[in-house]
């Protein structure tokens, strides 16, 4: 099984992987997204711009409280990654529940997200963290990056550079649980979470989720319930009740909507507690 | 979520449309080449080199090309097989500059330059590979299918972690699938070889 016919250029630098791309081509970086959409013709691209060479895309660093991962940065990398795991394990521990080792090997952050599977890990952590998404054009809060199946805010011919995540800090703590699709290891539903508390309350948190709905949103309204709360148990079944408001459930043979409905609620219990007990 | 339930998503989420219309997409016809590009190009042929085994290889190919089939039917290593041809079993596993993957979801062009590690470089002058022998020895096999990317897996767990526990194994070796379920032995055989590997060491 392989592909539609395609043209290949690989680029060398980023201006060049511009200058290559928009109408019907489209960028290349591990490929474990793109290759198997291509061989179902899900996706057929006229020209395919290989931008796993350009160098500049490469490497994680801290800068202040910012993590800074480049977007060819793969899985594997990120998920043992000392700056990642220090500043934010959380995201080394979404990288590392993708797929698997040779899964996690090819596949990149920027492809991840530039793709936006909807049972994807990475945008549900990403959301709930408050990452940035870093463009060839500009930066976007994860949250408004996300906009639909398959869909983002990238425009024609714009390349994902860098993905930043502020590191967690004290009195603060994050937190990624997931429901594993037993053959894929997508997420059937994933819920990212960040808790930061004062005293013993919750003084505000962030929720993703990815893999519910045809794209990773905000539960807002779960946030707004434990925000202020004793971080108990019953507050945080509360709150976890609230989850799936905030996205239209999907349903296919993994999993019904209401079977969805409820994977948010206990996926959410998990990450709050985790996330609350590492703050 | 799997790739066909993905399909079912694309296809009951109002990408009709664009599902329709792909048996209808001409076939674009190849503009002339790229200067950019650093090898040679022949129409819709891209001539790629890359070490195989330890030794140089080279051969034209089509973009669309997968590794996989590069390695089968151009170089006639056949030991890696392709099973589900959707990156979830992991039978084609190989070794690619030191890492594991998954050949039927790499194109031929992207291996282009790397150093490339099939089940049948393992074996030195007649010797099998620790983890070859352990297979042996532990009767890590049943009908056998799955074996080379099982051993080819292994080798990349045990590049990563030469002393895993139990759990470790396990949880690495999620990426490949036995259809004859003989996970019990597969998972013995790697840590024997693990434990071969650490007294020859």
């Amino acid at each position: 099984m392989q592909p539609s016919k395609f043209e290949y250029r690989k680029a060398s630098t980023l201006d060049e992987a511009v200058s290559l791309g928009g109408g019907e081509a489209d960028y290349l970086a591990g490929g474990h997204s793109l290759i198997p959409a291509m061989k179902l013709r899900l996706s057929e691209p006229s020209t395919l711009v290989d931008i796993s060479g350009i160098g500049d895309l490469k490497g994680i660093s801290r800068d202040g409280d910012t993590i800074k991962i480049g977007a060819l940065t793969t899985h594997s990398e990120v998920a043992s990654s000392g700056v990642v795991n220090d500043g934010c394990a959380a995201l080394a521990d979404a990288a590392g529940m993708i797929g698997d080792p040779q899964v996690r090997n090819r596949g990149t952050i920027g492809g991840n997200v530039a793709h936006a599977d909807p049972a994807s890990d990475y945008p549900g952590i990403l959301v709930a963290l408050g990452a940035t998404i870093v463009t060839t054009g500009r930066s976007t809060a994860a949250e408004d990056f996300f906009t639909g199946l398959f869909e983002t805010a990238l425009g024609e011919g714009e390349i994902v550079t860098e993905v930043q995540v502020p590191a967690t800090g004290d009195g603060t703590g994050a937190a990624y649980s997931k429901f594993f699709n037993p053959a894929s290891r997508y997420a059937v539903v994933g819920v990212g979470a960040v808790v930061t508390k004062s005293g013993g309350t919750c003084e505000s948190c962030r929720i993703g989720v990815t893999g519910a709905s045809d794209h990773a949103y905000r539960a807002t309204a779960a946030e707004e319930a434990l925000s202020g709360s004793d971080l108990g148990d019953e507050a945080i079944a509360a709150a976890a009740a609230k989850v799936a408001d905030g996205g239209e459930m999907m349903s296919d043979l993994s999993a019904s909507a209401q079977y969805r409905a409820h994977l948010c609620s206990v996926m959410a219990s998990r990450a709050i507690s985790e996330a609350a007990s590492r703050a | 979520m799997s790739l066909w339930e993905k399909i079912t998503n694309f296809l009951s989420s109002g990408y009709t449309e664009q599902a329709a219309a792909v048996p209808d997409a001409p076939e674009a016809e190849p503009e002339t080449s790229n200067d950019s590009l650093s090898r040679k190009e022949n129409g819709m042929s891209y001539t790629i080199s890359m070490t195989v085994n330890g030794t140089a290889c080279s051969g034209d190919v089509e973009a669309r090309t997968l590794l996989v089939d590069f390695v089968r039917d151009h170089l006639e290593l056949t030991g890696t097989n392709v099973g589900c041809d959707t990156s979830q079993c992991g039978s084609c596993t190989i070794i690619m500059d030191g890492k594991s993957v998954k050949s039927c979801t790499t194109l031929a062009v992207q291996a282009d330059g790397s150093d490339v590690t099939t089940i049948e470089g393992l074996a030195t002058n007649g010797d099998l590979h620790p983890l070859q022998q352990a297979f042996w020895d532990e009767h890590g096999l049943q009908c056998g299918f799955c074996t080379p990317g099982m051993i080819m897996a292994g080798v990349g767990i045990l590049n990563e972690n030469p002393d895993p526990s139990e759990e470790t194994i396990r949880h690495n070796l999620e990426g490949n699938i036995c259809r004859c379920t003989g996970y019990q032995n597969i998972v013995k055989a790697i840590q024997s070889a693990a434990q071969s590997t650490k007294g020859a060491a």
